[in-house]
């Protein structure tokens, strides 16, 4: 391998990692801090693949359509925090996995009422739509580096609300001990249906952004479900620093385990995780 | 589980020991009962859409005969496969033990369907294949029982390889999932490729279903080959070709595949998947009269465009009719039907086909070239071309 296609495999590792950030960010809020098991992460990111393609079709934008998307994302969060949700935080893991598990179906079912089972493209927007030259053949799309700079952005964002704002202490409190802190007068229940809903909304945009590389197409949610769950878990539970950086781990593990080894390029994303949790049991960022 | 089913199998024969005694003279109603036909197909699922064009075309068929083939009615029973080979084996079971079905046809998925010949060679059923493409279902589970209306993954891959040779290219990159069907494709074309003098530099395969292509491309981008072979399909195909466009590769490197990649797929490119040239058995724009009124009728009766699978489940239709046409419908002459079929000639919509010893379409492998939202024939890849059948000891 020369150093120029060194550096583009290096490029692709970074930018798949910050993809994967991207869609595992929703569940670090919903698992990591709310410490729900939330199976139906994935279908929130297939919902929001899919209001990408209704919206873009009727508004002719991808970027007016994640404009009304997260929106609409985040009251659908924050309905069924209320109407579901609610009643699970005393409960054991059990029933959140079978809930959470319904819901999959559920939406499943509905998607495919509403849109059908066909798979559909969406255009990038016209403004992204170019690609940089690289090597001679090769050449890289603007809307990857975008998307990139979007995750490295909510990376930000994610970490200074939850680590420097009054909303994030008082998160980061009610992960901790839920009765101290409505003792203390916080309404704990309004809290946590943001955390949730915007749980739900960071998963619908991660789906809208990465619509038109990957198109949408039925069962598109269980495909980020499992890897999400190895980022939360590797990163430490809790953490987002800890899945922004696991998150690069993995892209980067994915990426050369392709080019170096290919007869176990699926393997090299699990032997990365189970070396990981060998070295450090609780992830890399243990949960402070 | 086996007891339930035994119990079941008890349950039914009572029943049906009751229904019998309760009917008028036997051997009267014997000429009168409809051919059972098992359809198992994906009815929800990814395969959905795949899986009632084929039962569509197949009932057309019927219908345009008046709904009887050879003075025999066709009755339906029908099971959703789910497209799922955990279930496959109890789904097949329930259309050949316990409705007692004359011909089992379908799937769609490959996995399913080598489930189905396994319960079809068991009983002695009649099986017919719509789709799956597994070389084993005509190669090493290849049985008198068993036909095939579809094709195997070889056949288009071989003739691309060919066509690819001919398009001028010296040596190529091959991609695909690392599961049977992309395999087996790999293999038929770097088959044709090689034995033709070229040279296939390197072989690419991901794991099945990951999409994440960038690593792939980037290979591709520093070894240069004069072309790429892929096997994609649905979902992971649209992707793929997106992703080979932005990358500014489809404008050095021409790509190639068997016509799956393309087939219910362009719309999803947007563009992307402009002037594609791959191979298959069928193709839009053929110049011949029957394929001009099956997609008229099909129209007409669905409200949509035929497709592929519409063509391969039509003409499941026709070799049933040709088989039962020999015994003048009676389905207990095995032999006799089995061998009418074996040297059948279908006047399919894709053009006219024979089957092969071991029962799988020789046919013609159209190059087509994607335009707009349709695949359209510009010339034929490879004519009359027979799957080698390995491991058919038929």
């Amino acid at each position: 391998m020369d150093l120029t296609t060194f550096l583009i495999q290096v490029l692709n590792a970074l930018q798949y990692g910050l993809l994967l950030f991207l869609v595992a960010s929703g569940l670090t809020l919903v698992f990591g801090i709310m410490g729900i098991i939330n199976l139906a992460h994935g279908s929130f990111y297939m919902i929001g693949a899919y209001m990408a393609f209704v919206l873009t079709s009727m508004t002719g934008n991808l970027m007016l359509a994640i404009a009304l998307g997260i929106p609409l994302a985040f009251a659908l969060g924050a309905l069924l925090e209320k109407l579901l949700f609610v009643h699970l935080y005393k409960r054991d893991h059990l029933e959140q996995v079978l809930l959470t598990y319904g819901l999959i179906l559920i939406f499943e079912e509905l998607r495919s009422l509403a849109v059908g089972d066909d798979v559909h493209g969406v255009a990038i927007p016209a403004l992204f739509s170019a690609s940089i030259p690289l090597s001679e053949t090769l050449s890289y799309p603007v809307y990857r580096l975008v998307i990139s700079a979007v995750c490295v952005v909510l990376a930000v964002g994610l970490y200074v609300l939850i680590q420097k704002t009054r909303l994030g202490m008082m998160i980061r409190a009610g992960s901790h001990d839920r009765e101290m802190v409505q003792a203390l007068g916080i309404d704990i229940n309004r809290l946590y249906m943001i955390v949730f809903a915007l749980g739900v909304a960071l998963a619908a945009l991660a789906g809208m952004l990465a619509a038109p590389v990957s198109s949408v197409y039925p069962g598109m949610g269980a495909s980020v479900l499992i890897i999400s769950f190895v980022i939360v878990v590797i990163g430490g539970v809790g953490s987002v620093w800890g899945a922004l950086v696991a998150a690069l781990v993995i892209g980067f593990a994915d990426t050369f385990g392709k080019v170096l080894v290919p007869e176990l390029a699926g393997l090299a994303v699990y032997l990365v995780m189970a070396a990981v949790l060998l070295w450090r049991p609780e992830g890399i960022f243990r949960k402070g | 589980m086996r007891k339930d089913l035994q119990a079941r199998r008890a349950f039914v024969r009572t029943m049906v020991a009751v229904a019998m005694a309760s009917l008028v003279p036997l051997g009267a109603a014997q000429a009168a009962d409809p051919v059972k036909v098992g359809l198992m197909l994906p009815a929800t699922g990814t395969f959905a859409a795949l899986g009632t064009a084929i039962s569509n075309a197949f009932r057309l068929y019927v219908e345009e005969q008046g709904g009887t083939l050879a003075g025999r009615e066709i009755q339906y029973a029908t099971v959703d496969d789910e497209s799922d080979p955990a279930k496959a084996t109890e789904n097949a079971n329930r259309l050949v033990v316990r409705d007692r079905v004359d011909v089992l046809v379908g799937t769609v998925h490959s996995g399913v369907a080598l489930a189905m010949a396994r319960v079809a060679r068991q009983r002695d059923t009649l099986f017919i294949v719509p789709n799956a493409g597994a070389g084993d279902l005509t190669g090493s589970l290849c049985a008198p029982n068993l036909f095939r209306t579809s094709f195997t993954n070889w056949q288009p891959a071989y003739a691309m390889g060919q066509a690819a040779l001919e398009r001028g290219a010296k040596s190529a990159v091959t991609l695909t999932w690392n599961y049977a069907a992309g395999q087996e494709a790999v293999k038929g074309f770097a088959q044709a490729f090689e034995a033709g003098g070229g040279k296939v530099v390197r072989e690419l395969a991901l794991p099945f279903p990951n999409v994440e292509f960038q690593a792939y491309l980037t290979e591709i981008a520093s070894l240069k080959p004069d072309a790429v072979y892929v096997f994609f399909a649905g979902a992971g195909a649209a992707k793929f070709v997106r992703d080979y466009a932005a990358a500014g590769l489809k404008d050095s490197i021409p790509l190639y595949s068997s016509g799956f990649l393309t087939d219910g797929t362009l719309e999803a490119m947007g563009g992307a998947g402009e002037g594609l040239i791959t191979a298959l058995h069928y193709a839009d724009g053929l110049d011949n009269a029957r394929d001009q009124a099956f997609r008229e009728k099909y129209q007409a009766k669905y409200g949509i465009a035929p497709d592929v699978y519409a063509v391969q489940g039509y003409d499941a239709a026709q070799l049933l009719h040709v088989g039962l046409e020999a015994v003048g419908g009676d389905v207990r002459k095995k032999a006799e039907m089995r061998a009418a079929m074996r040297a059948a000639t279908i006047d399919s919509p894709r053009g006219a086909f024979t089957l092969s010893a071991a029962h799988n379409p020789v046919q013609d492998i159209y190059l087509r070239r994607a335009e707009g939202n349709q695949n359209l024939v510009i010339g034929i890849a490879a004519e009359k071309l027979a799957d080698p059948a390995e491991g058919c000891n038929m």
